[in-house]
């Protein structure tokens, strides 16, 4: 066990470093932090001068070496936009928006679980078809449009929560409602199979000819395994939530990661944008390599195999 | 999504008409399948608007008119009949540049979905068929492509590069594809175990032909389902870059910068909100529906 989850974690890390290159190549070259720094009107003296100045004028190779330097030793940089280091910067909002993911992910479990738990004991009836026509249309509605007609209809027609910012618990209700709807279907979904598949298995037809029924046959013995690949998936779908606060978040004014990805992307902020890329893919990973690590624990035929 | 038994004639004693060919079967449930054909009517109907937006808009997409600005739809106090569906802030028609917007969306839904479709194809068939070092690599690849924040880096790409359709239709098709390399992955590995490819191998035929000739088709409906809904999926993804003003920019109607531009007024005047999204989902489930149906058509009993 020890063994697969070095492996997994070995990879998992190496991953990680490759995205943070990619991403590093990829910013670099779609454009020039110097002409950023500089603004607009800058004539070509103070953009060479800043180009020095920065070190942008060494080879990309040589500057992403001296990030991963920095992000060894904990320095990730200085912002070009705040002037003030981009770790700081992310401190101060890091936990506005894990709140809110933590929070979607709640909604999407009170929602996906009970009605894929429904549409699969009423397989083909009209409240597994109605279950999976509610899958199919949220699969289809764009996340920040869902969020302005939820201010529309419960913040301004029907005045239930505030329209925008963070400052309460109120605040949450309608973005962690936005955000985790996404996750619906697709939870919904692997939580209805799954359920099928174990009541077809042969020992709930031994639980069933001992006598279980109802309630406790669900709740003692199918629940329990129809859960076990829901919870790899909403680990994974934990990650996700962070790129999905980008939209969320910018639809309801929240100071967390996604607004300020927006924002350092709007001032061209390279190291900021860097460093969320970065974090979002860590998470990511460390969310899959927790699915994975589940897995194994769960079942022994992944670890040995 | 429902099953259909196919009918056996040729097992009923008496007939000796040939069992249905895999056509004629796909026919029949594309006939009964309801949702393939509600999907297929939503696309080939917007598709239909987009080719001949100039004919149906009443008016340009682009032109201002300052005295009407902010009209209300015709059947709201206000509205009037020369503008079916209100005017925007700049007082241009919403039904015209609606009907413009579908262009947008169709384009980059389509052109992004074909480069992701080149890109994946070609990752999943390399690596399904040669193995070994190749799909390790692939693999490794694909790893880090789902690990890196899609959304996120599209913006910053969309935006650093600088805004226009091309750009945004390159970036958002080379970020998705590894739906199309999953799939195509597997199904090649399944397929080269065949004995039609052991058949042409040892007929002499080489990897390229065997790939072009025995794989590629096999491949071809699972891919054309994949297609469907990665349209649908990049069309959100544009949507999402230009409500967040790094995608698609003004004048262009695109719907989700309608979005963007009618949240400032949406208080007094949601209809500006609300349109451009019913249209985006209209679209949107119409391509979900039709992939959901051409799986079940050609696959029946398969789900993904």
């Amino acid at each position: 066990m020890l063994k697969y989850v070095l492996q997994r974690g070995a990879l998992a890390l190496a991953v990680a470093f490759t995205v943070s290159l990619a991403a590093f190549l990829l910013l670099n070259i779609a454009t020039d932090a110097a002409y950023a720094i500089a603004g607009e009107e800058a004539d070509p003296d103070v953009i060479e001068r800043i180009r020095v100045q920065y070190g942008l004028d060494r080879p990309l190779m040589v500057r992403y070496a001296d990030w991963l330097g920095g992000v060894v030793r904990g320095d990730f940089g200085d912002s070009y936009y705040w002037r003030k280091p981009v770790a700081s910067l992310v401190a101060e909002r890091v936990g506005t928006t894990i709140k809110l993911a933590l929070s979607a992910l709640f909604v999407t479990i009170i929602i996906a679980i009970p009605l894929g738990a429904l549409a699969a004991l009423n397989r083909n009836t009209w409240v597994d078809r109605s279950a999976l026509a509610v899958a199919v249309a949220a699969q289809a509605v764009p996340n920040f449009w869902l969020g302005l007609i939820m201010i529309i209809l419960f913040a301004v027609m029907l005045p239930l929560f505030p329209v925008s910012g963070d400052s309460t618990w109120r605040h949450f209700v309608m973005p962690a409602f936005v955000l985790g709807a996404s996750s619906v279907p697709a939870v919904m979904r692997l939580m209805r199979t799954g359920l099928i598949e174990v009541m077809e298995s042969d020992y709930i037809r031994t639980a069933r000819s001992k006598g279980y029924r109802g309630a406790s046959l669900l709740m003692r013995h199918a629940l329990r395994n129809a859960l076990l690949p829901v919870v790899s998936v909403l680990a994974v779908q934990l990650g996700q939530k962070l790129g999905g606060s980008v939209t969320t978040e910018n639809v309801f004014a929240i100071s967390g990661l996604g607004r300020l990805a927006l924002q350092s992307i709007l001032g061209a902020d390279i190291p900021t944008v860097q460093l969320l890329i970065f974090l979002f893919a860590l998470v990511f990973v460390a969310m899959n390599l927790l699915a994975d690590i589940l897995n194994a624990a769960l079942d022994p035929r992944i670890r040995i195999g | 999504m429902t099953d259909i038994s196919p009918s056996h004639p040729a097992t009923q004693l008496g007939h000796e008409k040939l069992p249905p060919s895999p056509g004629q079967l796909a026919r029949a449930r594309a006939l009964k399948h309801h949702g393939f054909q509600i999907g297929a009517a939503i696309l080939l109907s917007l598709i239909l608007v987009a080719v001949f937006a100039p004919f149906l808009a009443p008016h340009s997409p682009y032109a201002q008119s300052l005295p009407n600005r902010l009209l209300p739809p015709a059947w709201e106090e206000g509205g009037s009949s020369t503008y079916p569906l209100g005017t925007d802030r700049n007082g241009r028609d919403y039904l015209s540049r609606l009907i413009y917007g579908t262009r947008v969306s169709i384009t980059i839904g389509l052109g992004a979905a074909t480069i992701g479709l080149l890109i994946g194809v070609t990752l999943g068939v390399l690596a399904g068929y040669f193995g070994g070092w190749i799909d390790h690599a692939v693999s490794f690849v694909l790893t880090a492509q789902l690990a890196l924040p899609g959304l996120l880096l599209a913006m910053a790409l969309v935006f650093f590069i600088g805004p226009s359709v091309i750009v945004v239709i390159c970036i958002i098709g080379v970020l998705h594809w590894t739906y199309f390399l999953v799939v195509t992955r597997s199904a090649t590995q399944h397929i080269r175990s065949l004995d039609f490819v052991a058949a042409a191998r040892a007929s002499g035929a080489t990897s390229r032909q065997i790939i072009w000739h025995e794989i590629l088709p096999n491949l071809a409906s699972k891919i054309i389902v994949i297609f469907t809904f990665e349209v649908g999926i990049a069309i959100l993804a544009e949507a999402s870059l230009s409500f967040l003003g790094v995608g698609i920019q003004a004048p262009t109607p695109s719907w989700g910068l309608m979005i963007a531009e009618g949240k400032e007024a949406m208080f007094y005047r949601p209809w500006l909100v609300v349109l451009p999204g019913i249209f985006l989902f209209v679209l949107v489930i119409g391509a979900n529906l039709m992939g959901d149906g051409v799986r079940d058509i050609t696959s029946p009993g398969e789900k993904s």
